[in-house]
């Protein structure tokens, strides 16, 4: 096949490859989520559909998509239905900036190599910001339209929450770029190759514990996950924002939820925990599996903290956002800004 | 060829959804057509190599500051915004102030279309440039901030400091009442 044509059918692969990757992301995630709540509960969780309820989020999805589709009398028709489709487009999109691999020719197939990852764009990290803030709209728009009180506070809060937590994660991701001295992830990546000291992987995990911390509560709060899962916060609120939605329209929510913590995940893999690079298996082509072990790493954890961590007050979750989470990352960006001025003269 | 079709299509969905956020009786849609206004207008930046203006346009605009004001139509949950009682009656019978309103959106038509037709020659100008790679067009972008509008840069960011100061102040007026 001639080079050209051959590129093009691989980038499609890449692409579509992406996009089932982040589907099965968030069926696997369910399951995950529901065994280890299990486990750390002293149970089974799911168990009877397939060898050791692995096809559970299979029977979970048909569940729902044969659900009655209801639609409260006096929802606001047009944006009743465009909520959940802007929240989980955000979700999706987002992700189409993010690289999860080194540049492969595939064993020498092409000439030239490809990029692991949907679109190389300069300003990834920019890209991946301003979609995922995209997303605050689909919960809002829920909350609003669907005229109720409960989805209508569970609306509010989620606009209140991500704008608070918005700038402390923006003031992390500045620390990194500094750093890294680019806007594109791949070049953050890239400048976390090698070691210090032949032994210490030159991740910006070590030299950014604070901004990596900050930045992984702050995308706890962005994505609405427990203990800062106000907009949903059943004991409260029924369901928050999604109280009056059933059958697709409803899955369509958590399949976003999930979607955003894989893509915060990966984000964060990518700043701080040095993306593909690692020792032996990215020697072999094979960088892409230590992206997806970390990933995944940062993923249980998400789940973990769910799990054993009780719900904040709303209150107390303004009072951490804005005293204390947001001086922390100014605080960081500035040493890292003193810290680089040292260093480079 | 295609960017001059994309070029276009962005163009009409700016236009079109701009135009359309004051047609709408409900703020809650105004507020959503602004959005894919913004959405669009930050395309035509891309159009013009500058992927920084364009993600900056999306985050500071359609990112918070609409969230900000959604926020506000929410809490004040007002579903229609009521015609006005003049709203029939003969043009030259309005108030005062939507008078003045129409004479300043005639001059700033009149103004737009002096700028327009002065600009059909300048924009050879800017094209013959050519394209900056990204991070140089952030750092110069920086550069000049800091340095040709440092004057301007620092007074913006005054006002906005008086804005929230002002804003703290009458919160926390009401409060002690």
């Amino acid at each position: 096949m001639e080079q050209a044509t051959l590129r093009f059918v691989i980038q499609l692969g890449i692409i579509g490859l992406t996009f089932f990757m982040l589907i099965n992301a968030s069926a696997l995630l369910v399951l995950a989520e529901r065994k280890i709540m299990g486990f750390m509960q002293q149970r089974y969780g799911p168990y009877l559909v397939g060898p050791h309820g692995l096809l559970q989020p299979l029977a979970d999805i048909l569940k729902l998509l044969f659900k009655e589709e209801l639609r409260p009398k006096g929802a606001d028709k047009w944006l009743f239905t465009l909520a959940p489709i802007v929240s989980v487009t955000a979700a999706f999109a987002a992700f189409a900036a993010v690289p999860w691999g080194a540049e492969t020719t595939f064993f020498g197939l092409l000439d030239t190599p490809v990029k692991l990852g949907v679109a190389d764009v300069n300003v990834a990290v920019l890209v991946v910001f301003a979609i995922t803030s995209m997303g605050v709209y689909g919960i809002v728009l829920a909350g609003w339209s669907s005229n109720s009180k409960y989805s209508l506070l569970g609306g509010l809060r989620s606009s209140a929450q991500m704008i608070s937590y918005e700038l402390a994660y923006a003031t992390a991701l500045a620390s990194v770029i500094m750093l890294a001295g680019s806007l594109s992830l791949r070049s953050v990546v890239d400048a976390q190759a090698g070691y210090w000291f032949g032994f210490i992987p030159r991740w910006y995990l070590f030299l950014q514990p604070i901004g990596f911390i900050i930045y992984v509560i702050a995308g706890v709060a962005e994505t609405n996950r427990a203990p800062f899962d106000f907009p949903e916060a059943e004991q409260e609120l029924v369901a928050g924002y999604n109280t009056e939605y059933s059958s697709v329209r409803f899955a369509l929510f958590p399949q976003a939820e999930y979607i955003n913590m894989t893509t915060m995940s990966a984000v964060a893999t990518d700043l701080y925990l040095g993306g593909w690079h690692g020792p032996l298996l990215e020697r072999w082509g094979l960088g892409w599996v230590w992206f997806l072990m970390k990933v995944g790493l940062i993923l249980f954890a998400y789940i973990w903290v769910r799990w054993t961590v009780p719900r904040y007050r709303y209150d107390q979750l303004m009072q951490f956002g804005w005293k204390w989470l947001f001086p922390a990352s100014v605080l960081n960006l500035i040493a890292t800004a003193g810290f680089i001025l040292y260093f480079d003269a | 060829m295609p960017d001059t079709v994309l070029f276009y299509v962005f163009s009409a969905v700016a236009v079109g959804a701009s135009l359309l956020v004051i047609g709408q009786r409900n703020p809650m849609y105004s507020i959503m057509l602004l959005i894919a206004s913004f959405g669009a207008l930050s395309a035509l930046y891309i159009q013009l190599d500058a992927p920084f203006v364009a993600m900056a346009q999306i985050i500071v605009y359609a990112g918070a500051i609409m969230v900000l004001f959604l926020f506000v139509v929410m809490l004040l949950n007002a579903p229609h915004e009521d015609a006005a009682q003049w709203d029939r009656a003969h043009p030259l019978r309005h108030p005062g102030v939507t008078r003045f309103g129409a004479l300043l959106a005639t001059l700033l038509t009149v103004q737009l279309v002096w700028a327009l037709l002065r600009m059909s020659d300048a924009g050879a100008a800017v094209g013959a440039r050519g394209d900056v790679s990204e991070l140089t067009s952030v750092r110069s972008l920086g550069r000049v901030l800091f340095t040709d509008y440092m004057f301007a840069f620092e007074a913006t960011s005054v006002l906005i400091l008086v804005a929230m100061v002002g804003a703290v102040v009458l919160a926390a007026r009401q409060e002690q009442r």
